[in-house]
């Protein structure tokens, strides 16, 4: 049981994380190739309130707050720059955060921390936390795509200048994606730390960075269910093809190639595609 | 004196980049995608310089062999990869893009092994004394001189011949080009031979510099060669040029005055944000 309960964890984490790109990128529209800083940026958080001896759910509160700082700074900058330009600038952002993280002794520099104890809740508690706080932003997820809120957004991602014609203003729901999704990816980022009791400046690079923005493409961009899919089954392929050990990340990656190739509306598109032509023949 | 070096080694590196970044804006100003495989290219050159230079010992030999061969793969690269997704939003082949990376490097380390390959005999190692008390490797020399050459022809190439004006026109305006009679189809696979040549001759530089080709070789420098295309105002040679000499200055001074506070990656990409936040275009890019 042990190792499906550390499968189930890992996954429940993976959700939220996609999760909190997909407001970002799938409801606003904004792509970034950054957003494992924001994990980071959490998950250093409460690694180090931890180590003084502050049980992690006093932690999460004080990881989304800084988390979501970042996220508001990143994302006054992204104001300023579009499509491209944004991509990259995201990117450096997670590039700026791992190599400053490396030079910081008391983050533990190169070497990261560890020993951090293992949850009071016991596993199987943890792992029910993890879900249930997976669930929540799920639930706040589907219910702001059919709220105002969520239109707005839509308008923003399909196109910023005639939004901006209909008197919205558009910084503004910019700031709100980017704070949100920043801050439960730094709540996801505490969940990290208390599931694998280690963490290094290579934890949260672009690496990470990529997977998560692969999850949120593959799982259908904007559609909550596709993400929650995606997520799930991409946070633990990689588990799965242990037997195939030394090839696993070149699976991996030709997979995810695969289906940018010929499925590039992930697996929301490919289902709804599947449901219209099952239709037709009825 | 340690002014004179550190600028010195800046233009060195910011050649190299320069060699790397040209192929990469190249494919954005004519295709409008961020072609991260780039940089499996720039491997790939690496390990043909490596393995030709060892069995034949003829290093211009390899260098050309690495050219051509991995010219031809980044046409292949164009018509597999790129080619049926031009019609899709950029992301999706970005992330394309970026999965054919990660899938090379895993190539490279399965065929090659995880710790690289040298030279076993290395050439152009000689240093030899510039200027009083300040040394430069024939390497590095090299590199400097070679990129000079490289780009030279290719401005020649694209100011003076047909096909140059032909590779312009389509860049401008893809549709009123082909109105024109250009064979758009062409101009996108000589832009894929000449940019990934290039970064395969870079390639080989980098293996001569560092004595060492390894499967990551090209991470690094792949993500940098993208802010150095989006520093310079994406789509723009000039800018890349100057954004790339710049980043390597930078890099060589920050490395030594900021150095313990972030690593010389995280230098790069400070500048590259600051530089955003108040020319949003790039530096050369158009409004």
């Amino acid at each position: 049981m042990a190792y499906e309960i550390t499968l189930i964890t890992t996954m429940a984490i993976s959700v939220l994380f996609a999760l909190s790109l997909n407001f970002i990128t799938g409801f606003c529209g904004q792509i970034s190739l950054g957003h494992a800083a924001f994990m980071g940026v959490g998950a250093y958080t409460s690694a180090m309130l931890m180590k003084a001896g502050i049980p992690l759910i006093l932690t999460l509160p004080v990881a989304a707050a800084l988390a979501g700082l970042l996220g508001l700074l990143v994302g006054i900058a992204s104001l300023r720059v579009k499509h491209d330009f944004l991509a990259i600038t995201t990117m450096g952002v997670v590039f700026l955060f791992v190599g400053i993280v490396r030079q910081q002794e008391f983050l533990g520099g190169e070497i990261g921390i560890s020993g951090i104890k293992s949850s009071p809740l016991g596993r199987e508690g943890f792992m029910l936390f993890c879900i249930l706080l997976a669930a929540i932003f799920a639930a706040y997820s589907l219910m702001v795509k059919r709220s105002w809120m969520g239109f707005v957004f839509d308008s923003i991602a399909d196109n910023e200048d005639v939004s901006r014609v209909l008197g919205i203003d558009v910084p503004r729901y910019k700031l709100i994606a980017f704070v949100i999704g920043t801050s439960v990816a730094g709540v996801a980022g505490g969940l990290y730390v208390q599931q694998f009791r280690f963490i290094g400046p290579d934890s949260f690079g672009f690496v990470e960075s990529v997977s998560v923005l692969a999850m949120v493409i593959v799982g259908g961009i904007g559609s909550v269910w596709g993400v929650i899919i995606a997520a799930a089954i991409l946070s633990v392929l990689p588990l799965w093809f242990q037997f195939i050990d030394d090839y696993k990340i070149l699976v991996y990656s030709a997979l995810l190639f695969i289906m940018m190739r010929f499925a590039p509306d992930g697996l929301a598109g490919l289902t709804n595609r599947l449901i219209k032509s099952l239709r037709k023949k009825v | 004196m340690i002014y004179l070096e550190l600028v010195v080694q800046g233009i060195v590196q910011g050649s190299i980049y320069a060699l790397i970044a040209l192929g990469l804006t190249l494919v954005y100003g004519l295709l409008r995608i961020l072609h991260v495989a780039h940089a499996a290219l720039f491997t790939l050159g690496g390990y043909i310089g490596v393995l030709v230079t060892n069995s034949t010992g003829n290093f211009p030999l390899a260098m050309l062999t690495a050219m051509i061969v991995v010219g031809f793969v980044g046409i292949a690269v164009y018509k597999l990869a790129y080619e049926p997704l031009l019609e899709k939003p950029p992301y999706i082949a970005l992330i394309a893009s970026i999965a054919l990376f990660i899938a090379s490097e895993e190539i490279f380390r399965i065929l090659f092994g995880p710790y690289g390959l040298s030279y076993t005999n290395p050439p152009l190692q000689l240093s030899f004394e510039l200027l009083p008390d300040f040394y430069l490797k024939q390497g590095e020399l090299l590199v400097i001189v070679g990129s000079i050459i490289m780009l030279t022809v290719l401005a020649l190439v694209s100011g003076k011949t047909r096909m140059g004006v032909s590779w312009r026109a389509t860049v401008t305006d893809p549709k009123m080009a082909q109105a024109f009679g250009i064979n758009i189809q062409h101009v996108r696979y000589w832009n894929f031979f000449v940019g990934s040549a290039l970064a395969a001759a870079a390639g080989v530089l980098v293996a001569l510099l560092n004595n060492l080709v390894e499967p990551t070789m090209g991470s690094v420098t792949s993500y940098k060669a993208l802010a150095i295309i989006v520093l310079g105002g994406l789509g723009s040679i000039r800018g890349t040029l100057i954004a790339s000499l710049a980043i390597g200055i930078i890099e060589s001074f920050g490395t030594i005055y900021i150095g313990h506070l972030m690593n010389r990656d995280a230098i790069a990409f400070a500048f590259l944000i600051v530089v955003l936040m108040f020319r949003p275009q790039g530096l050369l890019g158009a409004k």
